[in-house]
């Protein structure tokens, strides 16, 4: 511990307290406490003239083995994984490699490449879910011209309405809107390695590439490490492009039906189905289960191993 | 004399990669505000030609324009993205340098507190929210928008910068200690400019979701004078949705701004970027 | 920069100024707001409707304040969880308003002077199960049917198509000729397919309201030939939809229509005024087909949409006196002839001035009227029919799901709750 604290434990620390307590108390009123009153809810289910009445972990017995409920259930959260996998295996590496790129200090325009490239993150879903379906759309034909252009129209299909496909699709959508944001973090991380460590590795002999996978890469881990587990939560608490293109129903046949989709259509009902208060908040709950169960193993596991490679 | 080649060839392969990837990021706007001038034949039978004299209109902006406030809807967006941001950074800021730099008792429980944040979508409180907004008499304000978006924002931003104020050097901190500065001015003149870069990078992920957030506008605020952008354009979409040329109008000016506001932004961000990393 | 700019008052001077600069738009006016998902109408409303009213009652300020339909119930039952709704509520039909009611967000309109213009089938969708209270001020129905383009009619030599058979024929015709894409529909959005297309052309397979009731009392089920059958006729239109039908969503058919590209709509009677504004052809339209040897025909002539006073207004005196007028000839002439496809539902005679909405009210005279089988009591539980409906019916198009598994599938999900199917 410093000095100067040291010093100052005789004294009440007074400092301490003025740098926390705004963010504390903002985040206390307005997220926590909503949140927590909301939870709260789970253990309840809708009684006689609006009171609600306490009923344990019931909803979440009915949630997790009612078919009528769990076949939803099950299903929107191995949606939810397809969704998160797909992000790993093309969001992030394709920001790696952009991070990488742009980071090379020879390459001219790369900050115009960096700052055009984040440019679609920049825009809301409305705008990219409207976008993406005229494209994409079979009546339009854009895509299908485009892929006409390298003799590929014959593989084109309605894949935003097949069951076999919408999701990928929507996932693909995803990953090209947010890809910036991985760059954005990587490429961050790369511009703070030390010069010299890399002047060193050249000196004796190293090319871009051993540059790359010796030096860089391992320094980066920890990055990519918050890459990841920013994903994961983001991906879980999706909800909003699946909503604007396929809509709360999330077909064809709930096939791009993932958590949020799920909670939003319990809690706040759709068409002719009420919504239901209780159910919601235990989807919503699960849903927090889910993602602190995800980051735990993040934090316990893979975060451990990583600060091994730190210097 | 091989080097040289090498070299030559590998910034080919790389703009290569860059500019084709630049082409897919940015082709699907490019399609938006080059329809957004066309009429409605011409969109739908060449879509991927740019206007020409003979089927340039600006009949969707016209519509947009006698149907739809769009000046004050950019205007509140800018006013809530922008108020939030800062309270976000500030607090965000102090809140992270507390948790990052001191022992104090219960520091590792608080940090797990906040850091909880990350991981609820803040949308799961949404009628406790809408409450104690009315219990507030702050219905139908910008100002309940700013509050929940800075709570929303607080976690992440708190994670990633006392992330990055863990590494600035004891060496600075402790020099200007023994000088006798204020806890404040270290804060100030020596932990933020550190963590420049960090706090731009959480400035571009904070502002992102506010600015393009539906939900909260639609259940928080009602009337026309308060509409955010992202609200104005999807009502605007949900009344015009055949008129492809009002629509792609309307998508046209949601996109301007924002994408303008990012490129001056953009500047900052390199200079913070390039000028402050923690080394 | 020094420590003490930091203080606690700093931090919260701002939020103060926060406070004082953006305060509540609409603090001092007191208008009448009216919360709608009809985004379509606001011109309408603003420009003819409301005016219309200020001429007899210049005092009450109304502002009609629509959400996008997808959104809409959502956001009116956060906001009236709040207190925070507008003071006059549109309601949907029938169970989703009924639990507005019975959880004690909307007034009873018992004893509202004009509500004896309103015939009791026109206010079945919002009273009570006893039929002791009305909450919502009925407004209007919708009429479900086929728009067509008469040019291309014209052009192959086609006529308006009254069986099944004869709307194959047509149909046929169309794909052999192959210029327009002989059905403009998609199975995107779910609801099209079973609003559209089993709604649309059902009501003739299991006779209307004695099917409908059947269901209700538990002495018809959905796995009857009548809507296996019904399912059947959906299942036949696949090969003339458009190239990518399933990607196609609701806005999309309205273009190809629109655009000249197809020549038959599943229409709802609330398409005509889009119609009316874009295409540039002339439009005709005919009434659901009959299948072989049935006499009878039957249409959906859907009760749609009403209007009720929010419980905890400040101003239910202005609010019922704006639906006092609501139940005049004067409203009823205007709002049909602004929105024509919306019929009114008072006993007044409206004289509709569009000929494609007197070709839809001319049914009335002609077949058998009955609603959506979906809506009344049928959707209280879970699963809820409706939205079961509106997958199979996109699945059996689509060619995912079988005629006899679609009605296998509804059937279940409705013997899961419902006693009298169990």
């Amino acid at each position: 511990m410093s000095q100067p604290v040291r010093r100052r434990r005789k004294r009440f620390p007074f400092h301490i307290v003025v740098f926390l307590a705004p963010a504390t108390l903002v985040y206390t009123v307005f997220m926590v406490y909503p949140l927590a009153d909301s939870l709260r809810l789970s253990l309840f289910a809708p009684g006689e003239a609006g009171r609600e009445i306490f009923v344990g972990i019931a909803n979440y017995l009915t949630l997790l083995t009612d078919p009528l409920w769990s076949d939803r259930f099950w299903g929107a959260l191995k949606n939810n994984f397809v969704f998160f996998v797909i992000h790993m295996l093309v969001q992030n590496p394709i920001g790696l490699l952009l991070a990488a790129l742009l980071s090379s200090r020879v390459l001219p325009g790369r900050n115009t490449y960096r700052t055009l490239i984040f440019t679609p993150t920049m825009l809301s879903v409305v705008i990219i879910g409207f976008v993406w379906q005229l494209i994409l759309s079979p009546l339009w034909g854009v895509a299908e011209d485009l892929m006409g252009l390298v003799w590929l129209d014959g593989l084109f299909a309605p894949w935003l309405g097949l069951e076999g496909s919408a999701l990928i699709t929507l996932a693909l959508i995803s990953v090209w809107q947010f890809v910036g944001i991985p760059m954005m973090l990587i490429y961050a991380a790369l511009l703070s390695i030390p010069d010299d460590l890399i002047d060193a590795a050249t000196v004796d002999g190293a090319n871009h590439y051993q540059v790359f996978w010796r030096i860089k890469l391992p320094l980066i881990w920890p990055t990519i490490g918050i890459v990841s587990i920013l994903t994961f939560v983001g991906n879980f608490n999706a909800f909003d492009l699946i909503y604007a293109v396929k809509g709360a129903l999330a077909g064809p046949n709930f096939s791009t039906d993932i958590m949020g989709t799920l909670f939003y259509r319990t809690f706040f009902g759709f068409q002719l189905q009420l919504g239901n208060p209780t159910m919601g908040a235990t989807v919503a709950t699960l849903m927090f289960l889910i993602i602190l169960l995800g980051v735990m193993i993040y934090f316990f596991i893979v975060q451990r191993r990583l600060q091994r490679y730190e210097l | 004399m091989a080097k040289p080649t090498r070299t030559s060839s590998n910034a080919i392969a790389m703009h290569a990669v860059l500019g084709g990837y630049t082409i897919i990021a940015l082709f699907p706007i490019y399609m938006v505000l080059a329809n957004s001038f066309k009429n409605r034949a011409e969109i739908f039978r060449n879509p991927m030609v740019p206007p020409t004299p003979d089927s340039f209109t600006t009949i969707g902006f016209s519509t947009v324009w006698q149907r739809s406030a769009f000046e004050t809807f950019f205007g509140n967006s800018l006013i809530v993205t922008l108020v939030s941001l800062f309270l976000v950074l500030l607090t965000g800021a102090m809140a992270a340098w507390a948790l990052s730099e001191y022992k104090f008792r219960g520091n590792i429980l608080l940090s797990v507190y906040l850091a909880l944040g990350i991981m609820i979508p803040i949308r799961l409180g949404t009628v406790s929210i809408l409450r104690l907004v009315v219990d507030l008499n702050l219905i139908d304000t910008l100002t309940a928008l700013v509050l929940v978006y800075t709570a929303q924002g607080l976690p992440l931003a708190i994670f990633i910068l006392s992330e990055f104020m863990r590494q600035i050097p004891k060496e600075l901190k402790e020099a200007a200690r023994v000088d006798g500065v204020t806890e404040y001015w270290i804060f100030f003149r020596i932990v933020l400019p550190l963590t420049r870069p960090a706090i731009a990078t959480v400035a571009v992920f904070t502002m992102i979701p506010i600015w393009n957030d539906l939900w909260f506008p639609l259940i928080l605020t009602s009337s026309e004078s308060t509409k955010t952008i992202t609200l104005g354009v999807q009502t605007f979409i949900g009344q015009y949705v055949t008129d492809w040329n009002a629509v792609l109008a309307s998508l046209t000016l949601a996109i301007v701004p924002i994408v303008a506001l990012y490129l001056i932004f953009s500047r900052q961000l390199i200079r913070g970027l390039t000028s402050g990393a923690v080394k | 920069m020094s420590g003490s700019l930091l203080s606690g008052s700093g931090w919260s001077g701002v939020l103060a100024a926060v406070a004082i600069a953006w305060p509540a738009a609409n603090a001092a006016a007191e208008p009448l707001i009216i919360e709608s998902w009809r985004n379509d109408d606001l011109v309408i409303w603003q420009d003819q409707i409301i005016p219309a009213f200020n001429a007899q009652h210049p005092d009450i300020e109304v502002v009609f304040a629509p959400s996008a339909p997808a959104e809409y119930n959502a956001a009116l039952n956060a906001k009236l969880e709040a207190g925070t709704a507008g003071d006059l509520i549109t309601c949907r039909p029938f169970d989703a308003s009924l639990a507005l009611f019975v959880a004690g967000h909307l007034e009873s309109l018992n004893g509202l002077a004009g509500l004896e213009n309103f015939s009791d089938v026109a206010k079945s969708a919002w009273v009570t199960d006893d039929g002791s209270t009305v909450f919502c001020l009925p407004m209007a129905s919708v009429i479900h049917g086929f728009i067509y383009n008469k040019e291309a009619f014209e052009e192959l030599g086609l006529s308006e198509p009254t069986t099944v058979s004869e709307f194959n024929a047509v149909l046929d015709a169309l794909k052999e000729d192959g210029s327009y894409a002989p059905i403009s529909m998609g199975t995107a959005d779910q609801w099209e397919s079973a609003t559209m297309g089993f709604q649309n052309i059902g009501p003739n397979y299991w006779n209307g309201e004695a099917g409908r009731l059947a269901l209700i009392s538990g002495d018809g089920h959905l796995t009857d030939a009548a809507y296996v059958d019904a399912f059947k006729a959906l299942a036949a239109w696949k090969p003339y939809l458009p190239r990518g039908f399933e990607a196609q969503s609701y806005p999309d058919s309205q273009n190809l229509f629109s655009l000249g590209r197809a020549a038959i709509y599943p229409a709802g009677s609330w398409d005509i005024s889009v119609f009316n504004s874009q295409a540039f052809f002339e439009m005709g339209a005919f009434p659901p087909p009959v299948p072989a040897g049935q006499d009878t025909c039957y249409i959906s002539d859907h009760t749609d949409i009403a209007l009720a006073v929010n419980a905890t207004s400040t101003q239910k005196a202005a609010a019922r006196t704006f639906l006092e007028w609501m139940t005049t000839a004067e409203f009823a002439d205007i709002y049909s002839n602004a929105l024509p496809g919306f019929f009114s539902l008072s006993n007044h005679s409206v004289t509709l001035e569009d000929p494609l909405a007197n070709d839809f009210l001319s049914w009335r005279g002609e077949c058998e009227s009955t609603i959506r089988n979906s809506y009344q009591i049928l959707s209280r539980g879970e699963p809820n029919l409706e939205n079961q409906l509106w997958n199979v019916s996109a699945q059996v198009i689509n060619g995912t799901l079988t005629p006899e598994q679609a009605a296998a599938e509804a059937q279940a999900g409705l013997a899961n709750w419902y006693p009298p199917q169990q």
